[in-house]
Formats: structure tokens, sequence, C-alpha cells
């Protein structure tokens, strides 16, 4: 077909104008998420050099140390990191769940000029650095504090040895650092709960707590997933608060790759660190897409 | 003769509902004493209702959006909770009761179904709830899903289905249950005017053959009138009339009743003696049952009642008008019309007679009997 000049043109101005509006995102990822990421796989099937720098040639030897395989035979120091992670994880985004789903809850009971002030109060730690809110955790929660000595008090924990550093001041830290990860798309699910369907959930003689379980819940049931991803894969990789509130006994998957990279000096290793990082967050994903599925709703969520 | 059929219809009615409440679990009389409800500092939603609906009556709350019939419903249903008052269903005082101890069932207007459910598992809810064995649920599942004609789509989810087809859900979804009362909040009103047509009939057949109780509530006069075994007209939480429809319709107790069912031919009584009352229309003749002592109030002409031109009996009343506009609705034909510069609606049924042109004076007829005195 026979193309007029002017139409020729029109193509040839949309093709530019195309380029124009897509060249700097598609540079932007290429050069720092898709070139990285293919440096980083291929520095984890190098060899650690005598620095720590990759070399030549090819091996899976950063896997198999990573897997817990070294000089002295196999040791389980990095699969405890892995599920130390793991647990952390989950039981800090349980928590999470637990806190935040009564406030996203009051918070759209409240009268509707309040609501942004709430939802600001909520947000408004976040604004301040992590490290710094992190630092605060560690001042209260230190050996000779009030609430070290209160939990001293009730047997909690063995004298002097304060609440941090330990796992628990971790898990702590994690549910305060992500709490409004899990308020606000939990306060956007409220917001638009149908309370027709909890009223019809009671006039179809369900009780307070299962018309709480079959009207209520499957709605918010998107929002929580979206939390659930929000909190979940960030608290994964966490470093910053591991590292502060842990101590040396509460390392996380994060803090191993971190070391590796700089003190550890074993590139390779913390690259493959990485690498394990990234499947189980895909694993994550792929396991709460499909109960996002099984429980109807969230799929529009969970990528 | 229409009013001797009448009689029978409702005696008939009146009956099956009374052996249907004596054989049937399902079917309850409601009373209701001094309920009132406030929203807020000044929103009064209910300002004090008494009324009694018998067992097996389809009974209709009617008026505009906030008169509070919604409230009364709801209040029915425990999902409010009323101010003051007393609420008895079956005999049995229920004010207290939580919405899920009732033995009522609602339809709501938006129908509420549980949008991540199957239709099976939206009908079988209630049952469910109630801690019904699997087998009796599925028996009652299968019976009600053949008939609401859904039977081959019970797996679907309900967002895949039309509205028609959510409403009847709806509905099945409370029937299934057999409650004592079935409550019905506005649930045609979403629909097209042809569907609800079709189940305005079908609705109160259900009703008839269940004998179950049900209190229906809309804005639509129509509906109501052609649905209701009786009718209550509210406004401002005030119940204004309760009657049957033909009470409401041609007796309304007040202008804000005869206005609500759409009579537009109001006129203010300025005096009155024996049997004789003057309007803006000029001094008509009554029936003696409509004397009244004090010349308040207003009288109502419907329209449908007025003989334009032709023969017009010696006893009726007479007025000359003229034509200002004609509306031909096809089975019928509207003239609107100025009497001593007052508008007056007549409406004539369309037998082929000779149309009345704008701009044509003619003679009116009012049949004394056909005239009715209404309170302010």
């Amino acid at each position: 077909m026979l193309q007029t000049p002017s139409r020729r043109h029109a193509v040839v101005s949309e093709t530019r104008h195309l380029l124009f509006t897509v060249t700097p995102g598609a540079a932007w990822i290429i050069v720092f998420l898709v070139l990285p990421s293919i440096y980083l796989m291929a520095v984890a099937f190098m060899t650690n050099g005598p620095y720590g720098l990759p070399q030549l040639p090819l091996s899976l030897n950063s896997f198999e140390q990573l897997a817990g395989v070294g000089f002295l035979g196999w040791s389980p120091g990095n699969l405890y990191t892995l599920l130390r992670s793991l647990w952390q994880t989950v039981v800090a985004t349980g928590l999470v769940v637990l806190v935040a789903y009564p406030i996203a809850y009051y918070i759209t009971t409240c009268r509707a000029r309040w609501r942004p002030i709430m939802l600001l109060l909520v947000v408004v730690p976040s604004w301040t650095n992590q490290v710094i809110r992190t630092f605060g955790w560690m001042n209260l929660l230190a050996p000779g504090t009030p609430l070290s000595n209160l939990a001293e008090m009730m047997g909690l924990i063995s004298p002097n040895m304060g609440l941090y550093p330990s796992n628990f001041a971790v898990t702590l830290g994690l549910v305060y650092n992500f709490l409004p990860f899990m308020v606000l798309p939990l306060y956007a699910a409220f917001e638009k709960l149908d309370t027709a369907q909890v009223e019809a959930a009671q006039d179809l003689y369900a009780k307070p707590v299962r018309a709480f379980w079959h009207a209520v819940f499957p709605q918010t049931l998107p929002g929580l997933l979206a939390g659930v991803v929000l909190v979940a894969i960030p608290a994964f990789g966490m470093y910053v608060i591991p590292e502060l509130l842990g101590g040396g006994k509460a390392m996380m998957l994060g803090n191993l790759v971190a070391t590796q990279f700089s003190g550890g000096s074993n590139w390779p290793l913390g690259a493959a660190g990485a690498i394990l990082m990234l499947i189980a967050t895909f694993i994550g994903l792929f396991a709460m897409r499909r109960i996002g599925k099984r429980l109807g709703g969230g799929e529009e969520v969970v990528i | 003769m229409t009013d001797l059929t009448n009689t029978v219809n409702t005696a008939d009615r009146a009956e099956v509902a009374d052996t249907a409440s004596r054989d049937r679990r399902g079917a309850s009389s409601i009373r209701m004493q001094g309920l009132r409800k406030q929203f807020g500092r000044d929103a009064i939603a209910l300002a004090g209702v008494d009324l009694d609906i018998k067992a097996g009556e389809f009974f209709t709350l009617l008026g505009p959006s906030g008169c509070g019939k919604t409230t009364l419903l709801r209040i029915l249903a425990g999902l409010e909770e009323a101010d003051d008052g007393q609420l008895t269903i079956g005999g049995k005082d229920v004010i207290d009761m939580p919405p899920h101890r009732r033995s009522v069932n609602t339809v709501f207007q938006s129908y509420a179904l549980f949008p991540h459910l199957s239709v099976r598992d939206n009908l079988a809810f209630g049952l469910r709830m109630r801690g019904e064995p699997a087998a009796e649920r599925n028996r009652k599942v299968a019976e009600v899903a053949e008939f609401i004609k859904l039977g081959p789509l019970v797996e679907r989810r309900v967002d895949q289905l039309s509205g028609g087809q959510k409403q009847r859900i709806a509905l099945a979804r409370a029937l299934v249950c057999e409650p004592d009362v079935l409550l019905l909040d506005e649930p045609l009103s979403a629909l097209d005017a042809g569907l609800r047509g079709q189940l305005q009939v079908e609705l109160q057949r259900l009703q008839k053959r269940l004998g179950m109780t049900f209190v229906f509530v809309t804005h639509d006069q129509d509906e109501a009138m052609v649905m209701s075994d009786r009718i209550a007209v509210l406004d401002s939480g005030i119940i204004q009339q309760v009657g049957t429809p033909r009470e409401v319709y041609e007796h309304p107790a007040n202008a804000f009743v005869a206005r609500f069912m759409g009579h537009d031919n109001l006129f203010a009584i300025t005096a009155s003696e024996d049997n004789w009352v003057d309007t803006g229309l000029g001094r008509l003749q009554l029936d003696p049952a409509e004397q009244r002592d004090a010349p308040d109030g207003w009288l109502l002409i419907r329209p449908e009642t007025l003989e334009l031109g032709g023969n017009i009996p010696a006893d009726y009343n007479r007025l000359e008008g003229t034509v200002e506009e004609r509306l031909y609705r096809g089975s019928r034909i509207e003239y609107r019309l100025t009497v001593n510069d007052h508008p007056l609606t007549a409406v004539a049924g369309n037998l082929g007679q000779r149309m009345h042109d704008v701009g044509d004076r003619v003679t009116i007829g009012l049949c004394p009997e056909d005239l009715v005195r209404v309170a302010a």
C-alpha cells in the first residue's frame, strides 16, 4: 500500500514520540536493574579470589559454601540464618497483621474529618531515618531501662541481660518498622467495606464472630494480601534492624549477604545469597497468589 | 360489582392467610408499639410508630425517601435498635434480640450477596449458620435453586450473574431459611420496568402460596397497590394512613397521602354547608356521607371520574372548562383543563371516542359520590 507523505510523517512522529517517552525509563531499568542483576548472577558462579573479588573459572563453589560446606565439612550456620530469616519474617508479618487490623478498622470508624490525621500519625514515624528509629529502640530496650527491668521482674529474661540485643528485639523492630505498610492497604479495604454484606450475614443467623469471618474478612483480604507482600518481602531481606538490634546471634540473610561484600570479602558467596533471597521471594509471591486465588480475590494485588 | 368482587377477594385472602398461619410455622403477626428512632441530634427517623401486621399478610411500607420506612424495616430485622417502643413477632418480644436469633430474613436493596461464594454457597449460607445437617441443606438448596430456575448456575460465582438473576438469588437465599417473616427492602428498584412488572406479580403469587408474612418497602405507589393486601403510608417518621390499596387510593387520609398516591386534583375548601362545599372550582355538591362540620381540608377529584362533554346526568355537578393540553397515552387520554383559572386534570379511557382539542370549551360532569373530602 502506498503511503501518503502526511501519513508517513504521522507514523514517524508517533515512533519518535514513543521513543522519547519509553527510552529514559527503559534505560534506567537496564542500567540499574538488568545489568547489575546479570552481573550479580555471573559473580555468583565465579570463584572467590584472594582479596574477596570474583575470578574465573566458573564454579558452584559459592553455592556449596552457602549450603554450609566448608574446609571442615558441613556446618549448619548459614542454614540457621536462612531459617531465622524465614521465622522472623513469618512471626513479624503475623504480628503486624494482628496489630494493624484493629488499627485500620478503628480509623474507619472515626469521623471523616479525623481519618486523614490518624493515618498521618501512623505514617509520620517512617519519615524519620530507619537507622535513627532503630537506635531509639536500642535505648528503650537496653539493660537497665524500665522495659528491661520490667521484663526481668516478670522473669522473662535473665538478670542484667536486657531485652536488647536479642531475636525478640529484632521481631519488635520489624513489627514497628513495617506497621504502616499494613495499616494503609487494610484501611483502604475497610474504607470500601460493603456493610450490607455484614448485615446480610447477621440476618442469615451468623453470630458476630462468624459474620466477621464470612462477611468482613473476605472483603479485606485483597488489602491484607497486599500488606503481607509489602511487609514480608522487605522484612525477609532486612539488614539494618537485625544488624543493630540483633547483635551477633540474630543475623538474617540480609546481614549474611552484606557481610560477604564488606568484611567477609567473598563476593561470589554474597551474590549466591542474594540469588537465594530472590528465589525465596518469588516462591513467596507465588504462594501468596495461590492463597489469594483459593480464598477468592486478591489476584489483582499480588503480582 | 367491582366493590363486591373486591370484598370477596379480601375476605378470601384473609381466610387463606388464617389457615396458613395455623398450618405452617412460617407465618407470624407483627405488633409495633411506640417505636421511635433518632439519628444524631435532630434527624428523627421514626416518631412513634404503632402498627399491627397480620400473619400471612402482604404488607407494604410506602413513602418518599427519608420517611423512615427503611429504618422501620431494619428495626424489624434487628439491624437497627429502636430508641423506644415495643416490638413483638409472632407474639414473642424481640426488641432486644440480635438479628441472628430472629426468625426473620431480609432481601436487601443492594442484594448483599457474598461475591466470593458460589450461588450454591450463597443459598446455603443461612442454613449453614443455623447448623442444619449437610444432607438437609443440600436438599433444600437444590429445591430452591430449581424453584427460582437457577438450577444450572449453582456452581457459578455470583459476580458472573445478571441483575435479575442476582435479585432471584437474594430472594431465594432468604426464602430457603423458611422465616416467619420475610422483609423486602425495595428489591425491585434496580430492575428495568418490564422485569419489575413481571416480578411484582410473581412475588405476590409466591407470597400467597407460601402464606408467609411479607413486609415490603417501596416508594412506588403503583407497585404498592399491585402487590399489597394492606399499605401503610409513612412521612416524616409518622404513619399517615393504613389501609387496603383501594382505601388508600380512593380515600386518602390527608393531603400528603393523596398527593403521594398520585392525585393532582386537590382543591382547598373555603366554605361548607350541609353537603355543599365551596372551592376554587365553584360550589359543588357532595355525597351526604362526606358531610363534615368544619369547612377545612381539601376536596379530592380523581381524574378518571370526570365526565367530559356528552350526556351528563342531572344530579351531577356541572363545570365549564378549557382544554389546555392533551396527552395521548395510548390506553387513555389525559386532558389538562382550566376551570375558573384553576388547573384540573381529567383522564378518559381510550374507547375510540372523539378527542377534545386544545382550546375547546368542555362541560365537565362530577358525580357527587366520587368527590372525597381529605383532611389537611
